[in-house]
């Protein structure tokens, strides 16, 4: 997994409340069995006609935002199916950060495993982000995951909350697996007491 | 000891190891595979040499691509369909994984399997690269999805890293009227909460109508404790829940089964335990529901009209009018005047045994319109054994459906069961959101029994009036 440390890019605006995976990434792309190469068709949908071709009213074909790396959303972005392809396809599209007034829950678990910062802010913070958002390419954003805040190209910060252990691990690209194996005592031991107590299992 | 939730006993009885954050690491007792969401995980095990820790607790099947034709024997035609169902063979093959192929009869979507074979127990955790794990909680066990990067831990670890969330009650008081179930319930839920309404929780499902849910019922309820954005559902196990899992294939037998049944019985939420959030319905007030939007939330009962954008706030405008629009409706519009073209029953949300038998119930001895494509597809093989066995099968048959093998079919389309653009569907499936049956295709998410009535009459249709019209 890649670092997260700083970034500063382009932010797309997508108000559009409840965005859930299957626009961001429909399923007829999760019979891949890579997690590479789906950028091309995140928000596939909404973003190419049935021919193919691009509709050009849709934020991230506009030229401004074609290389965004942020994305100010609308409430409960990423809410319905579990699927990780969800932020694998904003990855590799180049989406390094989403920010909103609220994620649903296994994306927002999604997103820490594959270096991708998800934000929560209050909805006044989410408009003023909205709004330098729509400003277009010349107004780059900057997140500093180190002392938690994004910074609006006209120098309005906003503080953000983080858990210490998954902020831990995005600024230093930690691999979850490693760090539990390196528990492997622990759970051997759980083991035994749980076969002792709840021998069914 | 203070008070602890039927949540907070299942957590602490499966914590591992505690970091000053407060994040955990969680054993895992069940993990529950299929073909979508499990190959990169095990591609990840295979690069790092790892191996699957608790294999006799993994379990494996294929249903999100397979086909639910008649002539699956011959195979997927399909290529990347083809190729996942065969990487899931390869890799329960080469793990040594327990698993039901397309061509076991056990075969049928994970959700429906997992408590069928008596995997899900009370008091477990449950996992599952897949959204709708939290239909498990149904038995008291705390069941949720999971990424495929956390499929990839668990299979490595048996564990999961997490923080606890907070406690959430929806308790559904008194009884339910004659044509409400269990699907009407859980969609109510949804409307009056939003679907970002159980964000942060688990919630606990209780109440009389709930207690007097079958089993078959509170996994309805549950399955859909994600479209409110719950991280689980859970209902308390009771006399009902043993009785279901007594004697199944994987449930603890002899001095075993009284051993779990003493720990099983105090798996309930202790007097004065604390919720963070209440939510409280009267059963009497709810009727039977649909959708009419492109969000689980957008709950309507059948006796409504299609709202009008002004009628929502703040981001909802918006979203409320760009559904009416890929909804093809009209602000004002009588829900019951909306035509169908297409009619699914099945899934995890309600493709077992009691939702064909409330769907047969409606269609003994009636023919569905004319023009309307139907399909049931039951959700295990043995299901659909056993409503061949029960007759209900013929009923179908007889009344135009189409009767088909077991998979999840056309509730997300992965598999050729999909919609057209613009075609409409009246869904027993679990979300109507855009194009999740098919590119530009409209889903109405209703019960079995509702499905079953509008196939009948070719609109969406009250019930209860069908019941006294049609009777």
């Amino acid at each position: 997994m890649d670092k997260f440390t700083t970034l500063t890019g382009i932010a797309a605006p997508m108000p559009l409340v409840n965005i859930d995976t299957d626009m961001i990434i429909p399923k007829q792309f999760l019979k891949t069995i890579k997690r590479s190469g789906l950028g091309k068709n995140l928000f596939d949908e909404m973003r190419y006609n049935a021919d193919g071709s691009e509709i050009e009213s849709f934020v991230l074909n506009q030229p401004a935002y074609r290389d965004a790396q942020i994305l100010v959303a609308g409430d409960n972005f990423g809410c319905g199916s579990s699927r990780e392809h969800a932020p694998w396809a904003l990855l590799d599209f180049g989406i390094r950060c989403v920010i909103s007034t609220s994620f649903a829950d296994i994306f927002f678990n999604n997103c820490f495993k594959n270096g991708i910062l998800p934000i929560v802010l209050p909805q006044d913070a989410v408009d003023v982000l909205m709004g330098d958002a729509r400003k277009g390419a010349n107004a780059r954003m900057t997140v500093d995951l180190e002392v938690q805040t994004v910074t609006s190209s006209d120098g309005q910060s906003f503080g953000f909350e983080v858990d210490a252990f998954r902020k831990h691990c995005l600024l230093n690209g930690l691999d979850d697996i490693g760090l539990t194996l390196e528990k492997a005592a622990a759970i051997d031991a759980f083991e035994s007491s749980a076969a002792q107590a709840r021998p069914w299992v | 000891m203070s008070p602890k939730t039927l949540y907070d006993k299942i957590w602490d009885a499966h914590v591992v190891d505690t970091q000053d954050d407060g994040t955990c690491l969680l054993y895992i007792d069940r993990h529950l595979v299929h073909e979508v969401t499990s190959p990169q995980a095990f591609e990840g095990l295979r690069m790092t040499g790892r191996k699957v820790r608790a294999p006799e607790k993994t379990i494996a099947v294929p249903d999100h691509n397979v086909p639910t034709t008649l002539d699956r024997e011959k195979g997927i035609e399909n290529e990347e369909s083809r190729i996942q169902v065969e990487a899931l063979d390869k890799n329960a093959r080469d793990f040594g994984i327990n698993y039901y192929p397309v061509s076991d009869i056990r075969q049928g979507i994970v959700h429906i399997v997992g408590p069928e074979q008596g995997w899900t127990l009370p008091g477990m955790t449950v996992v599952c690269g897949d959204s709708h794990t939290a239909t498990h909680g149904a038995f008291g066990a705390l069941a949720h999805g999971i990424g495929t990067s956390e499929v990839e831990h668990v299979l490595a670890t048996q564990t999961l890293i997490q923080k606890k969330s907070k406690n959430m009650k929806v308790e559904i008081t008194g009884k339910l009227r004659p044509g409400v179930t269990a699907k009407d319930i859980t969609l109510s839920v949804i409307g009056a909460t939003g679907t970002a309404g159980g964000t942060g929780y688990v919630i606990e499902y209780c109440g009389e109508a709930i207690r007097d849910l079958s089993m078959e019922g509170r996994m309805t309820v549950c399955n859909m404790a994600i479209e409110g954005g719950a991280r689980a559902g859970l209902i308390a196990p009771d006399e009902k829940t043993f009785e279901y899992v007594k004697g199944r294939p994987h449930a603890p037998k002899g001095a075993q089964w009284e051993a779990a049944l003493t720990w099983w019985k105090t798996l309930k939420t202790d007097e004065g335990a604390h919720f963070d959030k209440v939510v409280t319905l009267k059963g009497e007030d709810i009727a039977p529901v649909v959708t009419w939007g492109t969000s689980p939330e957008d709950v309507l009962p059948i006796t409504g009209a299609v709202p009008s954008p002004e009628d929502f706030k703040g981001g909802k405008v918006e979203a409320a009018a760009r559904s009416i629009e890929y909804m093809g409706l009209t602000p004002g519009q009588k829900l019951t005047d909306i035509k169908i073209d297409t009619v699914f029953i099945g899934s995890c949300t309600n493709g077992r045994i009691e939702d064909l038998r409330a769907a047969a119930e409606i269609l003994k001895g009636k023919k569905i319109a004319a023009g309307i494509r139907a399909m049931v597809v039951p959700g295990s093989g043995l299901v659909r054994a056993q409503a061949e066995e029960e007759g209900l099968a013929q009923i179908f048959i007889d009344a135009g459906f189409e009767w088909r093998l077991a998979g999840c079919s056309m509730c997300l389309a992965m598999n050729p069961d999909q919609l057209s653009p613009g075609e409409r569907c009246a869904a027993t499936s679990n979300r109507n959101f855009e194009g999740r049956q098919g590119r530009g295709g409209r889903t109405h998410l209703m019960s079995p029994a509702m499905a079953a009535a509008a196939a009948v009459t070719g609109h969406l249709t009250d019930v209860r009036d069908f019941m006294l019209t049609h009777a």
